[in-house]
């Protein structure tokens, strides 16, 4: 593209909604109340350690259960027939239309004490079991709503495998494990790292699910940092700290993630 | 042709005569005044009901109003501070006034205006939080309390005490919010629910902490429906929610602690900058009108502090106990009042530490590890074979 004219309308809006916001950010991240440069707002959060680590740990798990459900279904899908696709996608994509608060409240009344799921379980005389309020509930919350964020980027890599890559690898005597870790994991990792970012970053960044499934026992990075600006307290300065740290956290593991493909990033852009 | 050009003239003049004289009657008999409330906080003519802003529109013909809403006290402050809107009536609660007063946000009000002040109860004069009475006329106010499921609770609730009681555990529920949950174990301990003392915010906090364990989850408008369906047995709120909670679940039953609790108590006042005061203030005391106070306090369910009004209500509403608790009670309450800077970061910070504490960080902290090791671990084996 020569013409960098069509561009224009794109580049103020990234300027105005994402550059500036993230330079704000960094401002404030380093400014103390008074106007000053300080680094006070991040010594303040290492008390905050215990908080960071676990939500770290539930977008980890989050997104490893994620991967586990996707793969074989999207290897699946792309291997059938074009109609059984289309409305295999479809029924992916379904959840995503209807607003995400209401389908995490709707999970809130099936895991309730009280919910769907115990009563019919009451019903088999077993339970009731406590579900909600609970580290794994959260975890649930974010594998329902980001799983399609995992299937899409996975299923698209794959429908461009040939399937005679494989066809040749099993005549040249490869077993199914072998097939998968030799030609198929190398072929989708472009696939992999999308879905991987694309589950692990809202999830670790989340409050609402936490909010709602988790009781407000499970705190997360991301309650944290609403409770710094619309909580009783107005404190943009540490708020932005946190955001801050929380995006190097990911901008670290999103560069380990994508050093293993160095060459083949097109799965980054679909 | 010059006589042409006088007549033309002439004409034209006499236009623009009339044009300003018209835009005169316009600027002296209509004025609009701009009224911030919260959602769903005044009648509004739906079901049946009186419509405030139409009445006042009739009674004062040379006053229009702009009626807008607001969510929460923070969004209030926020838009008052950036300066992006300007309001000449607003409806903030106690404790976002004394900090609007003390930043000086607010117009004093000239009382003559507002001769309707007198039937305010005196309990609601010179409150806490405007304590020489300059700013402020209270609209609505209501208690915390306690809610609670009769068919899941034995005997009588008259105590904060019970939301620690073991015998629930699992089904008591509490604020997400910091002021509201620090206000109950202060007053639980006796103390004030605007103490700036360091230390009794400290134990304070050492209560909550041990009311964890027996805790089901902190809510804030998830408690709706928790109690409505039987999910939780007992939960702190306001008084003027329990109503919409009662419609769902004939079971609940409200009960106002004796150990005193938070009086919240929204009132109308006029922000600096106003350029019609004195209309501002004529809404002010139309809202005071009994008749209208009296639709407003029906439609929106809270408790009046006008006394004509309140002689006006069935005296089943007078006598449960809920909407009007007795004066013994209420000498106990307190309104809350803007705590310093400090002390609202140190009370967030407790905050944080009760509602995170009681993980098992140490087993965290090793799973993290062992997937940044494994991580790791897989980069560097993938790197050689790669490069071999």
């Amino acid at each position: 593209m020569k013409n960098k004219l069509p561009a224009f309308p794109y580049i103020v809006w990234m300027v105005a909604f994402i550059v500036v916001p993230l330079f704000l950010v960094v401002y404030f991240a380093f400014t103390s109340e008074e106007g000053g440069f300080t680094l006070d707002n991040l010594v303040k959060i290492s008390q905050y350690t215990p908080i960071f680590v676990k939500s770290i740990n539930l977008a980890i798990i989050a997104t490893l259960i994620c991967f586990v459900l996707a793969y074989p279904i999207a290897y699946i899908l792309s291997r059938s027939t074009e109609r059984y696709q289309r409305t295999m996608i479809l029924l992916v994509m379904l959840p995503m239309w209807m607003n995400f608060l209401l389908r995490t409240y709707g999970w809130m009344t099936l895991l309730e004490n009280e919910g769907l799921i115990n009563k019919f379980l009451g019903l088999l005389h077993i339970g009731p079991f406590q579900m909600i309020n609970t580290a794994g509930a959260v975890v649930l919350g974010m594998v329902y709503n980001y799983l399609p964020f995992m299937i899409l980027p996975l299923y698209s890599v794959m429908a461009k495998i040939d399937q005679s890559m494989i066809e040749a690898a099993q005549d040249l005597g490869c077993n199914a494990v072998k097939v998968i870790i030799k030609v198929l994991m190398p072929l989708s990792l472009p696939g992999i790292i999308t879905g991987v970012t694309m589950v692990f970053v809202p999830s670790v960044s989340t409050f609402v699910i936490s909010r709602m499934l988790g009781g407000g026992q499970n705190m997360l990075i991301g309650d944290l940092i609403e409770q710094q600006f619309i909580g009783s307290t107005y404190n943009p300065y540490v708020g932005s700290a946190m955001s801050l740290i929380l995006m190097v956290i990911m901008l670290v593991i999103m560069g380990i993630m994508s050093s293993f493909d160095d060459d083949e990033m097109e799965g980054l852009v679909i | 042709m010059k006589k042409w050009v006088t007549i033309l003239t002439a004409v034209l003049l006499c236009f623009t005569c009339l044009q300003v004289s018209a835009l005169d009657v316009r600027a002296e008999d209509t004025v609009t005044i701009k009224v911030y409330n919260w959602g769903e906080y005044i009648s509004d003519g739906s079901d049946d009901s009186m419509d405030v802003i139409k009445e006042f529109e009739a009674q004062y013909p040379g006053i229009k109003v702009s009626y807008t809403t607001y969510a929460t006290n923070e969004e209030l402050y926020a838009k008052l501070r950036s300066g992006s809107a300007s309001y000449d009536v607003i409806v903030p609660s106690d404790y976002m006034i004394s900090r609007m007063i003390a930043e000086d946000m607010l117009e004093p009000l000239d009382f003559s205006n507002i001769p309707n002040f007198a039937d305010i109860d005196d309990t609601f004069k010179n409150p806490q939080y405007d304590p020489e009475n300059e700013y402020s006329v209270p609209y609505t106010w209501g208690t915390v309390g306690i809610i609670y499921n009769t068919t899941m609770v034995e005997g009588t609730v008259d105590s904060w005490e019970v939301l620690w009681d073991p015998q629930y555990t699992g089904q008591i529920l509490m604020f997400n919010n910091s002021r509201d949950a620090f206000g109950i174990a202060e007053k639980l301990l006796g103390f004030s629910q605007n103490t700036t003392d360091v230390k009794e915010l400290e134990q304070a906090a050492e209560k909550l902490k041990e009311q964890k364990m027996v805790l089901q989850a902190y809510v804030m408008d998830e408690i709706f429906d928790k109690m409505s369906n039987g999910e939780a047995a007992l939960a702190p709120y306001y008084a003027g929610d329990f109503f919409i909670m009662q419609e769902d679940n004939p079971d609940l039953a409200f009960a106002v602690p004796k150990e005193g609790t938070n009086l919240f108590v929204d009132a109308m006042v006029i922000p600096k900058g106003t350029e019609h005061k004195k209309e501002a203030e004529t809404f002010i005391n139309f809202m005071l009108e009994p008749d209208i106070g009296l639709a407003n306090i029906e439609f929106i369910g809270y408790s009046t502090p006008l006394k004509t009004v309140k002689s006006m209500l069935d005296e089943e509403v007078l006598n449960d106990g809920i909407s009007y608790p007795s004066q013994e009670i209420l000498d106990k309450c307190e309104s809350f009042v803007n705590l310093p800077d400090e002390l609202n970061r140190y009370m967030d910070e407790l905050w944080v530490d009760i509602r995170a504490s009681g993980s098992s960080s140490v087993i965290e902290l090793i799973f993290l590890f062992a997937v940044i090791l494994g991580l790791g671990g897989a980069l560097i084996i993938y790197l050689r074979r790669r490069n071999r």
